[in-house]
């Protein structure tokens, strides 16, 4: 079993007077790509806003690197080397796209060999550099999003929905970019509802229902059984391809 | 409707020109305004001297008064957004609306005046340079306690109340109140007479035209505070830092930023910068007192809201706006020349309720 770089035990969220985690389990494994799956409103998105502490856990441990990160700063999680890409993209659409890859380039200029890497897997970035982030299309955003989060090796990658709304073209282009990046050896953390990406790129899987994981194991396992697929989603992957 | 009809027949739309070319439009504007205000009181004043007005001796005339108010427009409009700058700066970044503005305006006054009054020796003196150091000197003193003091005031009054406006308000307000009453224990409750620099004194003249010094020298600091401004916030990281905060806090945070120390940056910046504009107005009306700074936030709040809350460039033009008009409009119509601030306002807010060169947040 490979070491987990990221661990959450027993792990609550409160937002407001809702209780939305009901004592999250979840390993991710070192050097792998894990899928966080699960309906709508099962608390994928919450999960990953707690373990960069945009919400607080309120009960609970998370650990990074066998360090206590459960109540670092956001800041501080993210200078862990934690890269986060929210479901919204968080994209600053007022600054160009080189503006936005400065800024995330956080420890001085950024690195020729690595931006041209990055080129090389979103190359619409290169095209639309000195452009306003604002203007550019859905996935050129998402795009942006990714790289940014990737200008600097990070020991952790966590994406929040990355196909959602994109055309299956770009899509594929995703798929081709995360293969990529597993083979740098980059921990990933996806959280995705396409399940014919989530096959094509996932090592590990874990399925959350109800501010819980309810299944965790091998990413090919799950693919493989649609009897567990149709208990713990409601279908199989098959009808989603 | 006259708009409708324009971009019914040529398919150009105004609003769309003015948001992809703001400054073209607002330097349009202000030569447009300015040139017919000064058309009309060449008007009146011919008639008014006996002589038959002609659109011919209108225009001849003109131009001088033309410059000379202008001038006098674009000081005024300099020192409101020298004080506005700062208030716009932080609402811009921070969300919140620090109606305690002012009272670091009076501040600035205060300790520009304390400074100005102990480098006398360089106030009086018979050099140029020797008076501009003086001023320089009292505005960096006037910057450092009012930053230091922006620093107490974020850390006390500001940081517990980031996330709730109404709180805000009322906090400031009565952040503003213990300032002030600080400055009546330091400097007493009466009128302090400020004198300017002799060498600063009187005008220079050219024909019909007259320019004021301090006028000038208003103008000069107005512009490079601008200019600075500009150059800090399109051109440095902490600059990029600021435009992204403006644009998405919680995502400056994800890159690793900590944005509340970026906060008490700003906060300390737009103190400071209230303070410039408290010397320069205090020097300006040539006397300071506690409501100083109370009497220019009514000026300071309009421009902020002409020009977009939060928007430096929105503030700057707002500001030139708000001075160009009442300079213009005392020539013209003196009886509306106090309101026309005020009309502006309200002409604007119902053109473009956003105001005129907006902030754009996610």
């Amino acid at each position: 079993m490979t070491e987990p770089l990221l661990k959450l035990e027993g792990v609550h969220t409160h937002i407001g007077q809702y209780h939305i985690l009901h004592g999250v389990d979840l390993v991710v494994p070192q050097g792998q790509l894990t899928m966080l799956l699960g309906r709508n409103g099962a608390g994928k998105s919450t999960t990953l806003r707690t373990i960069m502490n945009l919400w607080q856990a309120s009960a609970g441990r998370i650990s990074f690197g066998g360090q206590d990160i459960t109540r670092l700063s956001t800041p501080q999680v993210a200078r862990l080397g934690i890269g986060y890409v929210p479901e919204e993209m968080g994209i600053f659409g007022q600054l160009t796209v080189e503006e936005n890859m400065v800024l995330a380039a956080r420890s001085g200029p950024m690195d020729d060999k690595r931006l041209e890497w990055i080129f090389e897997l979103f190359p619409a970035l290169r095209k639309f550099w000195k452009s306003r982030a604002g203007t550019l299309s859905g996935g050129q955003k998402q795009m942006l999003a990714i790289a940014r989060a990737i200008i600097e090796p990070r020991k952790l990658l966590i994406v929040d929905e990355p196909s959602k709304g994109l055309a299956p073209a770009i899509i594929n282009h995703l798929i081709e970019a995360f293969t990529q990046l597993k083979r740098t050896d980059t921990t990933i953390l996806l959280v995705e509802q396409n399940f014919n990406f989530a096959r094509s790129v996932g090592d590990s899987v874990a399925v959350m229902d109800d501010g819980k994981v309810v299944y965790s194991g091998e990413m090919a396992t799950l693919a493989e059984d649609q009897a567990l697929q149709q208990r713990l989603l409601g279908l199989s992957l098959d009808s989603h391809q | 409707m006259t708009t409708q009809v324009l971009e019914q027949n040529t398919g150009f739309k105004l609003s769309e020109w003015i948001d992809t070319r703001p400054h073209h439009f607002l330097l349009l504007l202000v030569g447009v305004l300015g040139f017919l205000a000064m058309v009309v009181y060449s008007w009146q004043h011919l008639a008014g001297i006996g002589v038959e007005p002609t659109l011919t001796a209108a225009l001849g005339k003109a131009g001088s008064a033309w410059v000379t108010m202008t001038l006098a427009g674009l000081a005024m409009g300099l020192l409101i957004f020298i004080m506005a700058s700062g208030m716009t700066l932080v609402f811009g970044l921070m969300h919140v609306l620090n109606l305690g503005h002012g009272a670091f305006i009076t501040l600035g006054a205060f300790v520009g005046g304390s400074a100005l009054a102990a480098l006398s020796g360089m106030v009086h003196a018979d050099s140029l340079l020797a008076n501009l150091a003086a001023i320089a000197l009292a505005i960096v003193a006037a910057m450092l306690v009012a930053g230091a003091g922006g620093l107490v005031f974020e850390r006390l009054i500001v940081r517990p109340v980031y996330h709730d406006p109404l709180k805000q308000i009322l906090v400031t307000v009565g952040g503003s109140i213990v300032i002030l009453q600080l400055i009546t224990v330091f400097w007493g409750p009466n009128e302090i007479p400020l004198a300017r620099p002799a060498s600063l004194l009187g005008s220079f003249s050219a024909g019909d035209i007259v320019l004021e010094k301090y006028r000038l020298l208003a103008v000069a600091v107005g512009l490079t505070i601008y200019a600075g401004m500009q150059a800090v916030i399109n051109k440095t990281r902490i600059g990029l830092l600021i435009r992204a905060g403006v644009e998405n806090q919680e995502m400056v945070e994800n890159l690793g930023y900590r944005i509340k120390l970026l906060f008490i940056a700003v906060f300390m910046a737009g103190s400071a910068l209230a303070a410039v504009g408290g010397v320069m107005w205090g020097l300006y009306d040539q006397l300071i007192h506690t409501h100083l700074g109370d009497l220019r936030m009514v000026q300071v709040i309009i421009v902020i809201i002409i020009g977009g809350l939060g928007s430096i460039t929105g503030c700057f033009y707002g500001a030139l706006l708000v001075g160009l008009l009442f300079n213009y409009l005392s020539l013209v119509a003196p009886a509306v020349a106090d309101f026309a601030s005020i009309g502006l306002m309200v002409a604007v807010l119902m053109w473009r309720p956003q105001g005129l060169i907006p902030v754009i947040r996610v």
